[in-house]
């Protein structure tokens, strides 16, 4: 049996053992969603097991490096999971600090800051959040004007971010500075990091269509942050950036996929609309869901296809763009089908049976992917110009 | 799990078909036969040296004179036909013909056929469609069994190939009502029996196909193709994959329409700067790409579930084929805008990519067809 095989008997019995059955179930809604961190509270004991028993063995986020995650290859990445899907295991964490800064503070240090930071995201214990945005900085992100001053061995930052998800809930920000006023746009930004609780960082939930209020307008206030807390180094934030966007969006896009265990688009169809002599009972609907439904799984394949070329080392290199406009679309796509095949049970806001409303607040909810991580008329300029040489 | 790279012998197929296309099958060629009024449609100069590249024999069994590389390898060579516009019995025979005579024939009629057409000495036709919009399991066409044999009568239009045939394969009912799948039944027939006749008109791609009629045509039961009433299962098969390698080539010419319009776009100024520097077009341009993205990848997952018996194959196929449909239809579209007055000029090669693009379309059901085929194999 090859080492690959060995791994994958000894995950799936491991698995078996250990991720508790309320986690094997469809999540049903944001409330299923664990993010960990300092002011998290578990929705349920298992919710806590099975974070604990997967951050034991670093695969919360299973291909960093031993010292601080999992230590796998990337076949046992795909195997481990694989063999989650298979049980339809829910991811145990969700965390900024393992699809975002964890990554760039692997590949751009310092070691200190790897030491200091890493193990704690593994483990679900530090919640981050991306303070990007600002109110005059949006599509156009290098034109911030969030300003750090250099006092010696630390720096005084004052500015306000917007749109920062999860602020209020988060423990640790990285956010983008200008330490250089005098440098040209993208030149004089830096990358910092600084706990929320310093004195001088204040933040005010915005509320969305949706009704939730996932996302806040932050203060900083003479805001001290130490000079050993900078990703990289001094002014090399505008690179550190682009690379976090990359991996953004590629988790963004990754929305237009159908979790594993979820119910399909055409299941959820025939349970609205129902069965007339085998077909659906609308035409015009049926047609939408199978083309909804064939174009989701040719989105699945290219997205598979991505990452077969990057083991393969070839491919496109701004793929990202690509599957971020076109998952982010597809999924809004999916809510706008979701919602017309369900009528008026879509309108629901709140009342009825305890109905709390989920058709229509995922459906305003979506709006909101092809607008964050970069819009789609941003990827798209990506696309143009980094692919087709189109300028 | 599904092939989506290219194993380097594939990638050496497609590149060595990319460089024997491009040289002795370019676009020049196509408008050179359709100038000349070439009245088999295709060169067989070009068929034959196709066939010593070994083209021919890509899904025929090594036993049987082939080569036995794949549908992926020969989705390979329908891309780049599809980027020059190369007509040739590919599709006919070395697709279809095999595939039906692979899956279905018996030793002898495998002994008897599959050597020559992988030596590319007989062709082959599929006479299954009835109206003029794809309708498979639509069989007026009526074979009797007459003590002996059978006697076939009723009428096929659309035949690709079917003017230059040596053989055709022929969907009829031997059972039951002209609609539903039980009682149909495939024969082999030879195109020079008596009460056979053969109509041929050229289509808006300047390719060849042809009307057929029987009238009380006579064949012997060595001529069944499969089980009798029990054709629809081999149709099926059949069908899927001839739409796989229809996509596969209307992937060739949406990616060779987009290219040809991006160069376009990077050279002809107006108002002073380049047509590419318009943000409006670079978004069309940058959404066709992403469509084309997807179009690959869906082709590439038909064909290989195609190699590995995948139970999804078919309904691959179609997702592949209907999504070919829409991305082909915008990619030539969008070519013949982009290129203002000079993309309708008939001296101007874009257009020739629009038209073979809607042929290929419609050919075994358009993105409408696979849609609706889509939605039954999934139980809505
Ligand atoms: C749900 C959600 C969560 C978010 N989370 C975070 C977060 O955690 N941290 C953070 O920092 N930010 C976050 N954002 C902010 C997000 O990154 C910005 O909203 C986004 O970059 C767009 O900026 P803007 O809102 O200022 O829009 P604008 O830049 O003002 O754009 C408005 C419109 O103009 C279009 N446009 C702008 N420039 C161009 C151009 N050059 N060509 C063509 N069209 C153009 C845009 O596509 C858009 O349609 C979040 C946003 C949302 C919706």
């Amino acid at each position: 049996m090859s080492d690959l095989e060995t791994f994958r008997r000894e995950t799936r019995a491991w698995l078996e053992a250990n991720c508790p059955a309320s986690m094997r179930t469809p999540m049903t809604g944001d409330d299923d969603v664990c993010w960990g961190g300092r002011k998290w509270t578990f929705k349920s004991t298992d919710q806590r097991l099975w974070l604990e028993r997967m951050a034991e063995r670093g695969w919360t986020a299973p291909d960093w490096p031993a010292e601080y995650g999992g230590g796998l290859g990337k076949d046992e990445t795909r195997v481990l999971r694989e063999e989650m899907d298979r049980i339809r295991a829910r991811p145990p964490l969700h965390s900024f600090g393992i699809w975002m800064i964890g990554p760039a503070i692997l590949r751009f240090g310092p070691e200190h800051l790897r030491r200091q930071h890493l193990p704690p995201i593994v483990r679900g214990e530090i919640r981050w959040c991306q303070g990007y945005s600002e109110p005059g900085a949006g599509s156009d992100l290098a034109g911030l004007q969030t300003r750090a001053e250099d006092r010696g061995d630390h720096f005084i930052v004052n500015g306000q971010k917007i749109w920062t998800s999860h602020a209020d809930r988060a423990d640790w920000m990285f956010c983008l500075v200008r330490t250089n006023p005098d440098a040209k746009k993208q030149a004089g930004i830096s990358l910092v990091l600084f706990d929320m609780n310093t004195p001088g960082v204040s933040t005010r939930p915005i509320t969305l269509i949706s009704g939730s209020s996932p996302f806040c307008e932050t203060f900083l206030d003479n805001v001290r942050v130490e000079k050993d807390q900078v990703v990289g180094e001094v002014d090399q934030g505008w690179t550190i950036a682009k690379y976090l966007l990359t991996h953004e969006r590629e988790m963004i896009g990754g929305f237009g996929r159908t979790a594993a265990g979820a119910r399909t688009v055409g299941e959820q169809a025939v349970e609205a609309v129902g069965l007339e002599d085998g077909r659906l009972a609308d035409e015009l609907l049926r047609g939408e869901v199978a083309r909804w439904e064939m174009d989701a799984r040719a989105f699945e394949l290219t997205a598979e296809r991505a990452r077969a070329e990057a083991r393969a080392g070839q491919g496109v290199g701004n793929s990202s763009a690509m599957l971020k406009y076109y998952g982010t679309e597809l999924n809004k796509r999916r809510h706008e089908l979701l919602m017309a095949l369900n009528g008026s049970d879509g309108l629901l806001w709140q009342g009825k049976d305890g109905h709390d409303g989920a058709l229509a607040r995922q459906w305003l909810r979506s709006k909101g992917n092809s607008i964050e991580g970069g819009t789609s008329e941003i990827q798209l300029n990506i696309i143009a110009r980094n692919i087709l040489g189109l300028g | 799990m599904a092939t989506l790279v290219l194993t380097e012998e594939q990638q050496m197929l497609k590149d060595s078909a990319r460089g024997f296309l491009q040289e002795n099958a370019p676009v020049s060629a196509m408008r050179r036969l359709r100038d000349e009024g070439d009245p088999d449609g295709f060169s067989r100069a070009t068929w034959a040296a196709m066939v010593e590249q070994g083209f021919a024999g890509t899904l025929i069994p090594e036993a049987h004179g082939g080569f036995d590389f794949g549908h992926v390898g020969m989705g390979q060579i329908q891309e780049e036909a599809g980027r020059t516009l190369t007509a040739s019995p590919l599709l006919a025979t070395a697709i279809v013909g095999a595939c039906a005579l692979v899956h279905a024939g018996t030793e002898a009629q495998q002994q008897e056929l599959l050597a020559p057409m992988a030596a590319g000495e007989l062709l082959t036709a599929l006479a299954v469609d009835e109206r003029p919009r794809h309708r498979p399991e639509l069989v007026h066409t009526r074979a009797e069994y007459n003590g002996a044999g059978y006697t076939i009568n009723g009428c096929k239009s659309f035949v690709i190939d079917g003017h230059v045939a040596d053989r055709l394969i022929v969907t009829t009912r031997t059972s039951g009502e002209c609609r539903g799948r039980d009682g149909i039944t495939l024969f082999l027939v030879e195109p020079g029996l008596p009460g056979v006749e053969i109509v041929p008109m050229v289509t808006v791609d300047s390719r060849r196909a042809a009307e057929v009629r029987f009238n009380d045509v006579e064949v012997p039961a060595g001529a069944v193709l499969g089980h009798v009433d029990e054709g629809a299962d081999v149709l099926d098969r059949v069908l899927a994959v001839a739409n796989a390698h229809l996509a596969a080539e209307l992937l060739g010419i949406a990616r060779e329409a987009m290219d040809r319009t991006l160069q376009y776009l990077r050279e002809r100024r107006q108002f002073g700067v380049t047509l590419g520097s318009f943000q409006a077009l670079q978004h069309r341009m940058a959404q066709l790409f992403s469509e084309i993205e997807l179009l690959q990848s869906a082709v590439l997952a038909a064909l290989s579930a195609l190699d590995e018996d995948d139970a999804e194959a078919e309904a691959l196929c179609s997702v592949a084929k209907a999504r070919a449909c829409t991305v082909a239809e915008l990619a030539t579209n969008e070519g013949v805008q982009l290129h203002g007055g000079m993309g309708m000029t008939d001296e101007f090669d874009i257009g020739l990519f629009l038209k073979r693009a809607r042929a290929a379309q419609q050919t075994y059901g358009d993105d409408r067809h696979h849609a609706d085929r889509f939605a039954r194999l999934r139980g809505y």
